[in-house]
C-alpha cells in the first residue's frame, strides 16, 4: 500500500473537533427550526379549538409543552452524564491496564498518541463475538471497550485498525452529537404524545356549534397540523439515524488516517460483519455504539432507512478504495 | 448628517479589519503552540529511547563483552541523540540509533543465552514499543507542522506571518531504511506487516 492513496486531504484533529462543534451548533439550529414548526402546528389546533370552544384554555397546551421540554431536557442532561457508566455495566466491561492486556493497551496507547488525544480508559467485554465501541462525554472522559472475540480473531493490524476508528468517534465528539440527536428525537416524540392526546381529548369536549362555512380552512390547517406531529417522531429518529451513519463513515475514513492503514480496518468489519455469533452483551439501546451493527439485523428497506450503521458492504468497498 | 454616516462607515470597517487581523495573528500563534506541544510528544519518547540504551548496553556485554565497536556505536548514537537541538537533528540522531540499535540485535542473534534473557527479551520488547510510539508522535507532530506551515504560506496569513517574523517549522523525517528495518528486526509478534502501516509519507509526500 502506497500511502499516497491514502485521501490527500489531511484532516487535523483540531479542524474536526472545530467542525463538528460547528455540526453540534447547526443541529441544534435544525432542532429550534424544527422544533419552531412543531409548535405552530400545535399552536394551529390551539387556535382552532380555542376558537370555536371557549373552553378549552390555549396556555395550558404551552404549559404542557415547556413541562414536555424540560423533562426531555433534563433526561438529555442525566444522559449525558451518567450515560457512560451505565453502558459500560449493560455490557459487562471490566477495565483493564497495560499489565492484563498489554498489546490492546499498548496500541491505544500509540493511537492516542498519534491522534493528539488524552489516553482513554480501557475496557474488555468477555464475549466471543468480536466487536467494539467507544464512549464518554468527551476526549477527556473517554472509554474504549473491545471484546475477547475481536482480540483473538483479528491480527494486531485489524486490531490497530478497528480501534483507531474508535478513537475517531471521540475525537470527532460522536457521543456528544449522538446524546443531542437523542434529546431532541426524544423530546419531539414526547410533544407529539402529548399533543395527539390532547387534540383528541378537545375534539370529544367540543360541541357541535361550529358554523360550516369558517371550519373548511381551519380543518385544513388541522389536518395537515395533525399530519405533521404524527409524522414527526418518524421524521426526528430517521434524521437521527442518517447523521448515526454518516458518522460512522467519518470515522471509518479518519480511522483510516490516524492508522494508516484502510484496508486493515476493511478486511476487520469483514471478519467482524462474517462472524455468525451475535454479541450477547448487546441490545438496541446500545448497538448504534459498536463498530459494527451486533444485532445481525436482516436488510430491509424500513430498517435500512433506520439503521444505525450503513450496509457494512459498502463501507468496505470505500475502505478498499482509500487503499488501492 | 452625511459625514457622520461616512465616517461610521468607516470606523466600522476599520474595526472588522482589526478584529480579523487579530484573529489571524491568534490563529498563527495557536497553530504554532500546537506544533512546539507536538514535538514534546516525540521528545518524551526519544528520551525514554535513550534512556534504556546504557541498561541495554550493559545486559549485552554480559554476554558478549567483546563487542566492543557496536557498543561504541550505540553509545555514540545516544549522546548525539541527547545533544540534539532542532528536530532535524533529533531526527538524524535518532536514526543513527535505530541503525546502531539493529546492528546490536544483529549481533545478539550469535548469543543464544543472550536471547533467552528474561532481561535482554524485556529491554527489546519495549524498545520496540517506543519505537512505535515514536511513528505514532510523528505522524502527529508533522501534521500539525503541515497545518503550520500551509498557515504560513497562504494568503492571507502570509502577510502577517511575514509582519511579525513566523518562521517555518521542520518536518521529523524518518529514514525509510531505519524504519523498515524496525518493524522487521523488533516486530517479531506483528504478524509480518507487508508494508508497515507506513507511518506517515510525513512532509513532503503530503505537501506536494
Amino acid at each position: 500500500m502506497d500511502t499516497s492513496q491514502v485521501p490527500q486531504r489531511r484532516v487535523l484533529i483540531w479542524d474536526r473537533i472545530g467542525a463538528n462543534k460547528t455540526r453540534t451548533v447547526l443541529l441544534i439550529f435544525g432542532f429550534v427550526v424544527f422544533t419552531a414548526l412543531f409548535f405552530a402546528a400545535v399552536g394551529s389546533i390551539v387556535a382552532i379549538y380555542s376558537g370555536v370552544s371557549p373552553d378549552v384554555d390555549p396556555t395550558l397546551t404551552i404549559q404542557i409543552a415547556v413541562a414536555a421540554a424540560l423533562i426531555a431536557l433534563a433526561i438529555g442532561i442525566l444522559m449525558y452524564y451518567a450515560s457512560t457508566a451505565t453502558v459500560l455495566a449493560i455490557s459487562g466491561a471490566h477495565q483493564v491496564g497495560k499489565a492484563e492486556e498489554p498489546e490492546v493497551y499498548r496500541i491505544v496507547e500509540n493511537l492516542s498518541i498519534g491522534s493528539g488525544l488524552p489516553m482513554p480508559k480501557v475496557w474488555l467485554i468477555e464475549d466471543s463475538a468480536p466487536n467494539a465501541f467507544a464512549t464518554g462525554r468527551n476526549p477527556e472522559h473517554a472509554h474504549v471497550a473491545v471484546t475477547r472475540g475481536l482480540l483473538d480473531k483479528l491480527d494486531k493490524l485489524e486490531l490497530e485498525a478497528v480501534l483507531a476508528h474508535e478513537m475517531s468517534h471521540i475525537g470527532n465528539y460522536d457521543i456528544r452529537i449522538m446524546t443531542t440527536v437523542a434529546v431532541v428525537v426524544g423530546l419531539v416524540a414526547l410533544a407529539a404524545d402529548l399533543m395527539l392526546r390532547f387534540t383528541w381529548f378537545g375534539s370529544g369536549s367540543r360541541s357541535g356549534n361550529k358554523g360550516k362555512g369558517e371550519g373548511a380552512i381551519a380543518l385544513i390547517i388541522l389536518a395537515v397540523a395533525v399530519l405533521f406531529i404524527i409524522l414527526s417522531p418518524f421524521i426526528a429518529s430517521a434524521m437521527r439515524f442518517a447523521i448515526s451513519r454518516q458518522r460512522e463513515y467519518l470515522a471509518d475514513a479518519s480511522g483510516a488516517l490516524l492508522c494508516r492503514n484502510p484496508t486493515a480496518l476493511a478486511s476487520a468489519l469483514e471478519k467482524i460483519s462474517k462472524d455468525p455469533e451475535p454479541l450477547e452483551a448487546a441490545n438496541k439501546a446500545t448497538a448504534h455504539l459498536y463498530i459494527e451493527n451486533p444485532l445481525k439485523e436482516h436488510q430491509s428497506f424500513l430498517n435500512s432507512l433506520f439503521a444505525t450503521h450503513p450496509p457494512v458492504e459498502e463501507r468496505i468497498r470505500i475502505l478498499r478504495a482509500m487503499g488501492g | 448628517m452625511g459625514t457622520i454616516i461616512v465616517v461610521g462607515i468607516i470606523i466600522a470597517i476599520v474595526v472588522i479589519v482589526l478584529f480579523v487581523f487579530v484573529g489571524m495573528y491568534n490563529g498563527l500563534v495557536r497553530s504554532r503552540n500546537r506544533v512546539k506541544e507536538a514535538w514534546s510528544g516525540i521528545d518524551v519518547q526519544l528520551r525514554r529511547r535513550a534512556s534504556l540504551v546504557p541498561n541495554l548496553v550493559e545486559t549485552v556485554k554480559g554476554y558478549a563483552a567483546h563487542e566492543r565497536e557496536t557498543f561504541e556505536e550505540v553509545t555514540r548514537a545516544r549522546a548525539q541523540l541527547e545533544q540534539a537541538g532542532t528536530p532535524a537533528d533529533s531526527a538524524a540522531a535518532n536514526n543513527m540509533l535505530t541503525g546502531a540499535l539493529r546492528h546490536l540485535f544483529a549481533v545478539a542473534e550469535n548469543y543464544p543465552e543472550l536471547q533467552a534473557a528474561e532481561n535482554f527479551r524485556q529491554l527489546q520488547s519495549e524498545l520496540s514499543d517506543i519505537e512505535e510510539k515514536i511513528a505514532f508522535a510523528r505522524q502527529f507532530y508533522n501534521a500539525n507542522v503541515l497545518d503550520y506551515n500551509n498557515r504560513l504560506q497562504t494568503v492571507p496569513t502570509v502577510f502577517i506571518a511575514g509582519m511579525f517574523g513566523f518562521t517555518p517549522e521542520e518536518f521529523f523525517e524518518a529514514d525509510e531504511e531505519g524504519r523498515s528495518e524496525v518493524r522487521v528486526d523488533f516486530g517479531r509478534e506483528t504478524p509480518a506487516p507487508p508494508a508497515p502501516p507506513a507511518p506517515p509519507a510525513s512532509g513532503s509526500g503530503t505537501t506536494s
